[in-house]
């Protein structure tokens, strides 16, 4: 169910985000869910658990109530390495050489299909 | 020089996604962080007036359906603090501010549950309207937030269909059990209206979101839109919509409908419904209950770790 709850006359749109809390917070693991035989792991979301066992089960209850895979993997995002997006601008555009196409080379129409 | 500003409302402006880590104005962010918080906690505490009725449901079927029924609004609550955790937040930080109830969950779980019936009327009804909401959702700007609403959207179909198929099995039963479903429907209906808020001309922010499409639809086009799906499920069931004024406009091809009671609506929006009060306590104490389960988790996970096991 949903939705956002009306601001009330005067009310500030902007929430508290940050609250003391009791105990230790649970490390963070990302979840990949194989959706069948034959397709790759496919992130599906992220959830909290203590260890990489009971990531497992919780995958399985929050992720596959309905028999949508066959295989899940857990990773502690901690581990994830990426590009930020600026980086992966420039990093992408030195990829950028036509010549590596199939559109690049031109081909008689008699040769036929290829 | 393109701005960051304009280089995002590109994005946004070609349906694109924004994603986690691209450049996304603060009061985009927060505006995000808002809704999806409270969306997450209206998920969590919507468990409770369902989880009601577990263990008096009438047969084995409907307690099954029933459980699994709560548990996926849990799996949705789940799916939605994840979502809100790519903007930066903690979860725990976000429930704990919903334990100190400062912040605030959809009103329509404010009302009681009283008879059996009101769980079929909250599947077809509560359910009908967050799909209505949620569907406009899933094409949201922000990634995260539109993928998790595709999860949700094709279960809350068990949820909506569920409920209606309760309620024939009631209205096609004896007079008591259709009286029943009359009171559920008596009791529900406004309530379920005013779950797509303020009209578009008292709803403050509704401008700026359409902008960034994080909404998609007004309010009163959402709440247009159920009212007139609603009505003939209704008339399938035989059961009266307590609104007198309700009827077919021939010449908008819409249903004409009455007035909500704006006074109610923000009695309980700002903490007075019958039930806000006792939502959080029962919240709050289940999360102090299960303060040892998760120092054991810990402890153990120490352990193992400690004597080299993965």
């Amino acid at each position: 169910m949903t939705y956002e709850v009306p601001l009330a006359p005067g009310e500030s749109p902007e929430i508290d985000t940050t609250a003391e809390t009791e105990g230790v917070a649970w490390p963070m693991w990302e979840v990949f869910v194989r959706a069948r035989r034959g397709v790759s792991h496919v992130h599906i979301g992220s959830l909290h658990a203590t260890d990489a066992e009971t990531a497992l089960q919780n995958a399985r209850d929050v992720y596959t109530r309905r028999g949508e895979g066959v295989s899940v993997w857990v990773v502690p995002s901690s581990e994830i390495r990426s590009f930020e997006p600026d980086q992966a601008a420039e990093y992408v555009d030195s990829n950028e050489k036509s010549y590596r196409l199939a559109t690049a080379y031109e081909i008689p129409d008699e040769v036929g299909q290829m | 020089m393109v701005t960051q500003e304009e280089r995002f409302q590109a994005i946004v402006d070609a349906e694109d996604k924004i994603e986690p880590t691209d450049w996304m104005p603060d009061a985009y962010r927060k505006t995000l962080i808002r809704q999806i918080a409270q969306h997450a906690h209206s998920e969590i505490i919507g468990m409770q007036p369902e989880g009601n009725w577990i263990s008096r449901a009438p047969s084995l079927h409907r307690k099954a359906i029933l459980m699994a029924k709560v548990q996926d609004e849990a799996g949705h609550g789940l799916y939605l603090y994840s979502a809100a955790e790519t903007l930066g937040v903690r979860r725990d930080e976000l429930q704990e501010l919903l334990h100190q109830g400062k912040h605030k969950y959809s009103s329509i779980f404010n009302y009681p549950t009283l008879n059996w019936a009101d769980i079929g009327t909250i599947g077809w009804l509560v359910d009908g309207a967050a799909i209505t909401n949620q569907v406009m959702l899933t094409r949201c700007s922000y990634g995260p937030y539109a993928r998790g609403m595709v999860r949700i959207c094709k279960e809350e179909s068990f949820h909506q269909r569920q409920g209606y198929e309760s309620l024939i099995k009631l209205c096609h039963g004896s007079e008591e059990q259709k009286a029943l479903a009359q009171d559920a429907l008596d009791r529900w209906w406004w309530p379920s209206l005013m779950m797509f808020g303020p009209h578009d001309t008292e709803s403050t922010h509704t401008e700026q979101s359409m902008a960034w499409k994080i909404k998609r639809v007004s309010n009163d086009d959402l709440r247009q839109q159920f009212v007139d799906m609603t009505v003939p499920q209704a008339d399938y069931l035989g059961l009266r919509i307590p609104d007198p004024e309700l009827r077919w406009n021939e010449d908008r091809g819409h249903y004409d409908f009455g007035e909500i009671d704006w006074d109610e609506f923000w009695l309980v929006v700002k903490g007075d419904g019958p039930m806000n009060r006792d939502r959080v306590a029962h919240k709050a104490a289940a999360w102090q209950e299960g303060a040892w389960v998760r120092a054991a988790a810990v402890a153990h996970a120490e352990k193992k770790a400690r004597r080299g096991a993965v």
